[in-house]
C-alpha cells in the first residue's frame, strides 16, 4: 500500500507541476486581452499618447509582455515572486501578511464548519426521513439559496449596529487576545460557514446514504450489528472519499472566493488583493496569486484522494 | 438628542451652525426655521444646541478611524500620482502646499508667504520661513523646483502632467524665493497649486511610501490597499497643530459595509454616501451628515453635430423639458443645488448671477421640439450607471418627454467601457464632470473648440479667443464680467443641460466635530484629519 501511495504521490506531483504552469500560460493570456495595460491605468483619465509612453518607458513596460512573462517565470523558479508593477514593492511582501490573514480565516472556518457540517449529515443520512433529517435538509437548503453578501450584511446589522456585541468591521491587524480573535472572527467565520458547510451537509449525506443501501450494509444488518456499528464502521469507510472531496473543494474555495466576506468585513486577504492586481493589470501580482490559489487546490484535491485511498478497505 | 423635532434632521442641525458661522443673527435664523415649519420655542433649542455647536472649543487628543471608498495596491503617498479621495486624504495629512483653497472658495497661502507676479507670466513665489520635513530637512526654493518640474516628467506619471506643461521654467532665485515662468499667462497660477497634486515633497525624493512632507501629521504605517496610520506632527509650522493625536485611514469598498461600520461606531468617518442611503442615517443619532457643495453634475449632453442634436433648438428644448426641482427632490433626495446648464456654481466667485434661471416649461420645449420637426420621432438616450444617478435622470427627461408626444427611448449600457465607448460619442448621452476650482480649467477642458472633452461639439472663436483672453488677466473686475458672458453662451449655445449640482455626503460620528464644508472635495476637501476634533 506504501508504495501505492507513494508512486501515487509523485504522479500528482508532475501533473500539478504541469497544471501550475497551464495555469500560469492561460491566465498571461487572458490578462493580455484585458483592455489597457497598466501605464494606462495608473494614469486614467490623464492617460495622453505621450505620457502613457513616457510611463512605460520608465516601468521598463516597453519589451514585449511575452519575454516579461517568460522572465517573471524563470524568476519564480528561484523563490522570487517578483516585483508589483504597480507600486514597487516586493510582491512576496505583499502577499505574505495578506496570504497569512486568508489562511487564518480558512483555518478558523475550517475547524469549525467541517466537523460541525460532516456531523450533520451523517446523522441526518443515519435518521433518514425523521423530522431531524428534514429540518437539516430543509436547513441547508435555505443556507444555499441564501448569498453570502446577504447574510453578513444581515449579521453586522444585528450583530453590531443594534446589538452592539461585535465589531463591524474585522480588523485582523489589531487582534491581541484570544477574546479579540474571537470576536474579530465570529461574524466572517459564521458567515462563510454557512456557505461551506452547506454542500458539505448534503454531500456527506448523499454519500453516506449510498453506501447505507448496499449490499454489505444490508448483510452487517442481517447480521445483528447494531446501527451505530452499521453506519461507522461499514459505510462510513466506503462513503469517506465523495466526502473529503466535497470538504477539499469547500475548503479550497476559502482561499480564493472569499471576496465579498473580505469587502464586507474589510478583511484584508488575498482575494481582494488579486482582485487589485487584475483592475490595475499588475501581471506578477495576478501571476503569484493565480500560481497560489491554484496550488492550494491541487494540494486539498491530492490530500483528498490520498485520504479516499487509504480510507477504502478495499484498497488496502 | 432628547427633543425629537418632526421633518428636522441632522443635516438640517448642520444647515443651521453652518449660517451661524457665516454670521447669520439670530433673527434671520429664527425665520429661517419658521420658513421649515419649526415652531418659535423649538427653533430656540434649535438655535441653542446650533450655537453651543458652533462656540465649543475644540479637545486636543483622541484617535480616530475613517474610511474612504476606494482602496486598492495602486494606493500612494506620491502626490504627484494621487488619483482618488484616498490618496488625497493621506497626502493632505502628510504634505502642504503652496496655497490652499478655502472654505469660503478663496485661495490663501499656505507654504508660500506670498506667490505675486505683474504680467502673470512670471510668477514669485516667497516661501515661509521655519517650515521643516518631517525628517528635520528645511524647507527650500529647490524643494518647490523639484516638487513641480517633477509633474513634467513620463517617467513620473503624474496626473496634472497636461496642466503641468503650461510652466515653462522653474528656478530657485535664492533660499526662500522660486519663480515660476509659463508657456503663456495665466493668473489662475495660485489656484492651480492649490490643487492636491502640487503638493511640496522634498527635493530628491525618490521613495515617497515614508510621506516625508511637511503637514500635520507624521506617517506611522502605510499598507497601499490596506490602511495607513498618522500620529500628529509635533513640529507642525502651523501655530494650530491638529487636534488629533492620531487618525487610520482605510477604505470600505461596499456602501452598506461603510454606513454600518460608523453606526456600530467601528469608524468615526465614513466618506462619500449615495442620497439613498440617507434614509437610514436621517435622524440616526448614531450618525450626522456632512454634506459639502462641490459643483460637480451628471449632465445630459445632446451633441450638436448629430441628428438630433444638428437641428436649431433640440439641445435648448431639452434644456427646457429636464424638470430640475424632481431631480433634486425626488433623485437626489434635496442634496443638490438647481444649476442653469453651465459648470459654474453660484458658489463660485465668478459665478453670473445676472443669467436668467431657466425653468421647467415643457410647453415651450415642445414648441421648440415641434419646429425642428422632431416631435413624433423616437429619441434614443445613452445612460449608464457609471454616470452617477443618470438613468434615474433619463426616467425624468422621458416622464415629461412622453407628456409633450416626443418617443424617449433610454439606452442603458454597462458601465465598464462607458467612458471610451459612450461618453461624447453616442448623440444624446450622459456625462459626469467633477468640480474644479477655476473656471478657466473647465472651460478649457470641455468647452474650447477644440477641447478632448467637448461634450457637445460646442465651437465658437469668440469663445475660445475669449478664454485666452480672461486666463492672462489680472484685472478681477475684468475677468468676471468675461467670465460671466462665457456661462451665457455655454448656458444658451452648447448641447450640455447640467440641471444640478450635486453635493457629497460624508458621514460622521455626532462626536466629531471641527469640519467645515470645502470645495474641493468632501471630507473638508479631504483635510479633515487636520481640523477635526473629538469631543470627550
Amino acid at each position: 500500500m506504501n508504495s501505492l501511495i507513494l508512486r501515487l504521490a509523485a504522479k500528482r506531483l508532475v501533473i500539478a507541476f504541469l497544471t501550475l504552469l497551464f495555469v500560469a500560460f492561460t491566465i498571461f493570456f487572458a490578462t493580455e486581452m484585458l483592455p489597457g495595460d497598466v501605464a494606462e491605468v495608473l494614469l486614467g483619465q490623464a492617460a495622453t499618447p505621450e505620457a502613457v509612453a513616457g510611463l512605460r518607458t520608465a516601468m521598463n513596460l516597453d519589451q514585449p509582455a511575452f519575454l516579461r512573462f517568460i522572465y517573471w517565470l524563470g524568476e519564480l523558479f528561484t523563490g522570487d515572486f517578483g516585483v508589483s508593477y504597480v507600486n514597487k514593492l516586493p510582491i512576496a511582501d505583499l502577499i505574505g501578511g495578506r496570504l497569512a490573514n486568508s489562511l487564518k480565516l480558512a483555518g478558523v472556518t475550517a475547524v469549525i464548519s467541517v466537523p460541525i457540517a460532516l456531523a450533520l449529515g451523517i446523522t441526518a443520512a443515519i435518521k433518514r426521513g425523521t423530522l431531524y433529517d428534514r429540518i437539516v435538509s430543509i436547513f441547508t437548503i435555505s443556507v444555499i439559496s441564501v448569498p453570502e453578501f446577504m447574510v453578513a450584511t444581515i449579521a453586522v446589522i444585528v450583530f453590531a449596529v443594534y446589538l452592539g456585541w461585535l465589531p463591524a468591521l474585522s480588523m485582523a491587524n489589531e487582534v491581541t487576545s484570544i477574546g479579540g480573535l474571537l470576536k474579530a472572527f465570529a461574524m466572517p467565520v459564521i458567515t462563510l460557514s454557512f456557505v461551506v458547510s452547506a454542500q458539505m451537509i448534503r454531500m456527506s449525506r448523499a454519500a453516506v446514504l449510498e453506501t447505507l443501501n448496499t449490499p454489505y450494509v444490508e448483510m452487517a444488518l442481517l447480521k445483528g450489528a447494531s446501527r451505530r456499528r452499521m453506519v461507522l464502521r461499514h459505510a462510513l469507510p466506503n462513503a469517506l472519499g465523495p466526502i473529503v472531496n466535497a470538504v477539499a473543494l469547500s475548503l479550497s474555495y476559502l482561499l480564493g472566493g472569499v471576496i465579498i466576506v473580505e469587502t464586507i468585513f474589510n478583511y484584508p486577504g488575498i482575494a481582494k488583493l488579486m482582485l487589485d492586481a487584475v483592475s490595475t493589470r499588475d501581471l506578477p501580482l495576478i501571476q503569484s496569486c493565480a500560481m497560489i490559489f491554484c496550488l492550494a487546490y491541487l494540494l486539498l484535491i491530492t490530500i483528498a484522494d490520498l485520504v479516499a485511498i487509504i480510507s477504502n478497505p478495499r484498497l488496502q | 438628542m432628547s427633543d425629537k423635532i418632526a421633518n428636522w434632521t441632522a443635516s438640517d442641525d448642520a444647515m443651521v451652525e453652518n449660517a451661524i458661522r457665516r454670521g447669520a443673527s439670530r433673527r434671520e435664523l429664527l425665520q429661517m426655521m419658521f420658513m421649515g415649519g419649526v415652531a418659535a420655542t423649538t427653533g430656540a433649542t434649535i438655535l441653542g444646541r446650533a450655537t453651543a455647536a458652533v462656540a465649543a472649543e475644540p479637545v486636543k487628543g483622541g484617535f480616530i478611524k475613517a474610511a474612504g471608498f476606494s482602496a486598492s495596491t495602486a494606493d500612494t503617498l506620491d502626490p504627484a500620482k494621487a488619483s482618488n479621495a484616498t490618496d488625497y486624504v493621506r497626502c493632505s495629512a502628510f504634505y502642504n502646499r503652496l496655497t490652499f483653497i478655502n472654505g469660503a472658495g478663496e485661495t490663501t497661502m499656505e507654504l508660500a508667504e506670498s506667490i505675486e507676479s505683474s504680467d502673470a507670466k512670471v510668477w514669485i513665489v516667497k516661501l515661509r520661513k521655519g517650515v521643516t520635513f518631517h525628517d528635520g530637512k528645511s524647507l527650500t526654493s529647490a524643494d518647490v523646483v523639484f516638487s513641480l518640474n517633477r509633474h513634467l516628467d513620463p517617467a513620473v506619471g503624474s496626473k496634472v502632467n497636461a496642466l503641468a506643461k503650461q510652466i515653462a521654467q522653474v528656478k530657485a532665485v535664492d533660499d526662500q524665493t522660486a519663480e515660476i515662468t509659463l508657456q503663456a499667462p495665466n493668473a489662475d497660477l495660485p489656484t492651480i497649486l492649490a490643487l492636491h497634486h502640487f503638493m511640496i515633497v522634498a527635493d530628491g525624493t525618490t521613495d515617497f511610501s515614508k510621506g516625508n512632507g511637511t503637514g500635520p501629521f507624521v506617517l506611522k504605517e502605510f499598507q497601499p490597499g490596506v490602511r495607513s496610520i498618522a500620529a500628529r506632527n509635533e513640529n507642525y509650522w502651523k501655530e494650530r497643530k491638529a487636534n488629533l493625536e492620531g487618525f487610520e485611514f482605510f477604505a470600505i469598498g461596499d456602501e452598506t459595509a461603510r454606513m454600518n461600520a460608523l453606526l456600530s461606531g467601528d469608524i468615526q468617518l465614513a466618506a462619500n454616501l449615495n442620497p439613498r442611503s440617507l434614509r437610514v442615517l436621517e435622524n440616526n443619532p448614531a450618525a450626522n451628515l456632512f454634506i459639502s457643495k462641490l459643483g460637480s453634475y451628471t449632465n445630459l449632453n445632446v451633441r450638436l453635430d448629430m441628428a438630433p442634436g444638428d437641428k436649431q433648438g433640440v439641445a435648448e428644448g431639452f434644456k427646457y423639458l429636464i424638470n430640475r426641482d424632481v431631480i433634486k427632490k425626488s433623485v437626489l433626495r434635496g442634496l443638490a443645488e438647481i444649476a442653469n446648464d453651465h459648470p459654474i456654481p453660484d458658489w463660485n466667485k465668478y459665478h453670473n448671477a445676472e443669467l436668467k434661471q431657466r425653468e421647467f416649461d415643457p410647453e415651450r420645449a415642445k414648441s421648440l421640439f415641434a419646429k425642428a420637426g422632431i416631435l413624433g420621432q423616437e429619441i434614443r438616450i445613452t445612460a449608464a450607471e457609471a454616470a452617477n444617478s443618470s438613468l434615474d435622470y433619463a426616467v425624468v427627461v422621458q416622464q415629461a418627454a412622453s407628456k409633450i408626444g416626443l418617443k424617449v427611448a433610454i439606452n442603458r449600457v454597462p458601465s465598464d467601457g462607458y467612458w471610451s465607448n459612450h461618453w461624447i460619442k453616442d448623440a444624446v448621452h450622459f456625462g459626469n464632470i467633477n468640480a474644479r476650482p477655476t473656471p478657466d480649467i473647465l472651460f478649457s477642458l470641455l468647452y474650447k473648440s477644440d477641447a478632448a472633452w467637448n461634450e457637445t461639439g460646442y465651437k465658437s472663436e469668440k469663445f475660445d479667443s475669449m478664454l485666452l483672453e480672461a486666463r492672462g488677466l489680472l484685472d478681477e473686475a475684468k475677468r468676471k464680467q468675461i467670465y460671466g458672458e462665457m456661462q451665457a453662451m455655454i448656458s444658451n449655445g452648447a448641447g450640455t443641460v447640467i440641471p444640478v449640482f450635486m453635493s457629497n455626503v460624508d458621514a460622521i460620528s455626532p462626536k466629531l466635530k471641527g469640519l467645515t464644508p470645502n470645495p474641493l472635495g468632501g471630507m473638508m476637501g479631504y483635510t479633515f484629519a487636520e481640523h477635526a476634533w473629538l469631543e470627550a
